[in-house]
């Protein structure tokens, strides 16, 4: 028997703001530029909204603030903080508000100026007391230590590495909104600073600003919208540590788990994947996804991401905006997978469009590879 | 004051750890019931849920797990390495490797524990096991 929350609720609004430099915008104002332009795509109104979803590294109550900026009164609050994986969660809890009726609409939401403000990672995390006297560059030691092991286990290569990267940027030139979208090298990648070896500056996403929002109903509804409804199949979430010292095994994430748990609820598996979009903070990041969905056995990422094989025109269409080390990246990335999935599945996607695409898989990670968060979305034609 | 907030003054794990360091040595909660050892220091063993835990004194043995050369400009100190080290009584934490310089640490080396104490407020280095 399908699960009770397989289908049961909709996207019917997507909208994005501020992604690349947005001077003189603050976290919120982005956010509410992208929820308006995600309330137009929906055609609705503020006032329409009574459930809210949202996450933010400025704002300690972060559901109140956004609430009371847009002026709405939420019946159903969730600020659920699993790091940049968070927005992906709030798909799972808003499909279960929506299903139980504590909320009719509800707007997952995000807004950073991480880049205009300065480029430092905003943070309200407390001090790690046993990691801070070896002072690692957080967060990029964290992924410099489990690409190490990576390497060392599997052989994978820096080369590997710097074919993520090289594939982000071949899709990003087709997008028109990504923010970096000169030519990219694998020579250009290996070539760049060394930051956190193995990990060199362009194995790391972009510092942006940027905003996303996200509208979603109960599935009854879903066609009453201007756009055609993209369905939500299945979320899983899954989570191992906080600090990377905790991680019981550097090569193996939560993705393991909570990829199964999201296949599990969308009964399908990932032959039924048309396009993936990972949370790609640094290059090793979609190596360890695509090992822990299934999309390669655990070892073999390194010779899957290589030559092509994930780069518009390869196997597999994986980070079709550019990812976050090349279309939008501020502080946390989660709503902007989910978005990026979203309207590949509605079509909307120009010349990186994957034509018949009817099943997304979006990965978002928080912390350091700590939260996992995999959803499925899907078109009609698989409801 | 209540008996028990009495008994328990000063006796938190964070606090236990660093008590150990001051006198030099590398101790860590061992749970009574499954034997094992974990970093960091809790009040609950994370392996099996048992609250029955004592401090145990360790080898100070540990190998590395993984490595990263942190790259700084020289005059601002230089590289340095940080490192994931698993002990050989089991739990991993993060550290250091002195001794040698920060690219030449490599997965699977061997490292014995040194204490470095800044003014009371210590934390654990490794420095390379010399094999007799």
């Amino acid at each position: 028997m399908a699960h009770i929350l397989r289908g049961s609720s909709a996207i019917v609004g997507v909208g994005l703001a501020g992604c690349g430099e947005a001077h003189g915008r603050m976290p919120l104002d982005i956010l509410a530029e992208a929820t308006h332009n995600a309330l137009d795509d929906a055609g609705l109104k503020l006032s329409d909204i009574d459930g809210i979803f949202t996450g933010s590294s400025y704002h300690f109550m972060p559901g109140l603030s956004t609430a009371e900026y847009l002026g709405i009164k939420p019946r159903y609050t969730d600020t659920t903080m699993v790091g940049g994986s968070s927005f992906v969660a709030h798909t799972l809890n808003a499909a279960m508000a929506l299903k139980t009726g504590l909320c009719d609409v509800a707007l997952i939401c995000y807004g950073s100026n991480q880049r205009t403000a300065g480029g430092k990672l905003a943070t309200m995390s407390e001090q790690q007391i046993y990691e801070a006297p070896y002072k690692p560059r957080y967060p990029i030691s964290s992924y410099a230590l489990a690409a190490a092991r990576h390497m060392y286990e599997y052989g994978t290569t820096r080369e590997q590495l710097a074919d993520v990267a090289v594939a982000a940027r071949q899709w990003a030139k087709l997008n028109p909104n990504a923010f970096a979208r000169g030519d990219l090298s694998r020579e250009d990648v290996l070539n760049s600073r060394m930051i956190s070896d193995p990990i060199s500056l362009l194995d790391c996403c972009l510092v942006t600003d940027g905003g996303g929002a996200v509208i979603m109903v109960s599935s009854e509804r879903a066609k009453d919208f201007p756009k055609k409804p993209v369905y939500l199949l299945g979320t899983g979430t899954a989570q191992w540590h906080r600090q990377i010292t905790q991680m019981p095994d550097l090569t193996t994430t939560a993705a393991v788990d909570s990829g199964k748990r999201a296949f599990a609820m969308a009964g399908l598996t990932k032959d039924d994947v048309d396009v993936v979009e990972l949370y790609d903070a640094f290059t090793i990041n979609t190596i360890l996804f695509l090992e822990d969905l299934g999309f390669c056995t655990k070892g073999e990422g390194g010779a899957f991401v290589a030559d092509g094989n994930i780069a518009p025109g390869g196997s597999l269409p994986v980070n079709t905006n550019g990812g976050g080390l090349s279309c939008v990246h501020p502080g946390m990335y989660g709503i902007f997978i989910l978005i990026e999935a979203i309207q590949q599945l509605r079509g909307e996607c120009g010349d990186r469009q994957i034509a018949g695409s009817e099943v997304a898989l979006v990965n978002g990670n928080g912390g350091v590879l700590s939260s996992q968060v995999t959803s499925i979305l899907g078109t009609e034609a698989v409801l | 004051m209540t008996e028990t907030s009495t008994q328990h003054k000063n006796t938190g794990p964070d606090l236990t750890y660093q008590q150990y360091l001051q006198k030099d040595t590398l101790a860590l909660p061992k749970c009574i019931e499954c034997n094992k050892f974990h970093f960091y220091p809790r009040i609950v063993c994370p392996h099996c849920g048992s609250f029955n835990l004592e401090w145990q004194i360790l080898s100070g043995k540990g190998e590395v797990y993984s490595t990263t050369t942190i790259r700084r400009k020289p005059e601002r100190g230089g590289n340095y390495n940080v490192c994931l080290v698993t002990l050989d009584e089991g739990p991993r934490m993060m550290s250091r490797v002195d001794g040698i310089a920060a690219e030449d640490v490599e997965i699977g080396d061997k490292l014995i524990a040194r204490i470095i104490n800044n003014d009371g407020d210590c934390h654990v280095i490794f420095t390379p096991l010399q094999e007799v």
